[in-house]
């Protein structure tokens, strides 16, 4: 705990240093030949994509394992990574219209990715509306909501290279030039920070709400 | 007999009518000023849809989404302690 108190600050400002130094790299690096100016959106829709896929892999880790054992930092842990995907996802499907607006000429294509993206992000909206609302029991179905949004993932990752789609494919990240490389790996690192900050400051806060409610419990007796 | 002629003077009518159409559609395309080719930009830095304002738009956003999540998280961290110890007191002074 004592470890956490000290990591998540230093993640938060380290984070908080990188986001500010991203744009001045972003605009150092070169301009796509196609899209020009708006591919630059690519360099933090993408990581924020990578972190609602990490969230979500979390989030369907440590439902699988609740549903196993019903460890309760286990449970802590999945609401806690849910959240995350939604705050992530949420600027996914926001960024994303931006860039598409220009590229391709629309906010929103019913296309295979933008859809399964959107079905994912709602998935977990779902989880935490019934996390809010389900009453005593429902972090068990939670949990297998979890998990179902997770086996989502791979679905929506592979979606662009096995049905036809105006999204650009998955090969665009290993063909990426160096001085595009460059900046995109910055981004992908301050958003890893900003998210295992946030992810245990979430976690400690589901913690204290349970010993909050045992707390109560006593009170009550 | 009779009617084979009525059909002959209305396919004629028929004809001549679609002809004078096609003239008078060809006339009007030729009336209007031909275009040789592609008209270039003058003006090759601007565009219809700029995009430079939807690039910082999307900065924006990741940070204001970020900083909300930080601040809403900050008050509920902040809001179960007040609670927590509120409950604990309550728990010692029954003790």
């Amino acid at each position: 705990m004592r470890v956490a108190n000290r990591l998540v600050p230093l993640l938060l400002v380290v984070a908080a240093l990188m986001y500010l130094r991203a744009p001045f790299m972003i605009h150092a690096a070169p301009l796509e030949s196609v899209m020009g100016v708006v591919q630059k959106i690519f360099y933090f829709h993408v990581p924020s994509a990578m972190m609602t896929f990490l969230a979500a892999f979390v989030c369907g880790i440590a439902s699988a394992t609740y549903l196993w054992n019903r460890n309760k930092f286990a449970d802590h842990v999945a609401v806690s990574a849910a959240e995350l995907a939604v705050v992530f996802g949420l600027i996914v499907l926001v960024t994303g219209p931006l860039w598409a607006r220009k590229a391709w000429g629309v906010w929103w294509q019913w296309d295979v990715r933008l859809t399964m993206t959107l079905v994912m992000w709602m998935i977990f909206v779902a989880y935490l509306l019934l996390r809010r609302f389900g009453g005593p029991g429902s972090e068990i179905l939670a949990a297998a909501v979890g998990v179902f949004g997770t086996a989502l993932v791979p679905f929506v990752y592979v979606s662009v290279n096995y049905w036809r789609t105006i999204h650009p494919n998955t090969n665009v990240l290993r063909t990426l030039q160096p001085e595009m490389a460059e900046p995109f790996r910055w981004a992908i690192l301050a958003f890893l920070m900003f998210f295992t900050a946030l992810l245990i400051v979430r976690i400690r806060l589901e913690a204290s709400r349970a010993v909050l409610e045992e707390a109560y419990a006593l009170l009550e007796d | 007999m009779r009617c084979w002629k009525i059909d002959v003077k209305r396919i004629v009518r028929g004809v001549v009518m679609g002809a004078a159409l096609v003239v008078a559609m060809a006339a009007t395309v030729m009336a209007q000023t031909p275009q040789d080719g592609f008209v270039p930009v003058t003006d090759a830095t601007r565009e219809n849809l700029p995009a430079t304002p939807l690039v910082y738009i999307a900065y924006g956003f990741v940070w204001v989404a970020l900083m909300a999540y930080v601040f809403l998280l900050w008050q509920r961290v902040g809001r179960v302690e007040r609670d927590l110890a509120i409950v604990n007191a309550k728990l010692a002074q029954r003790r």
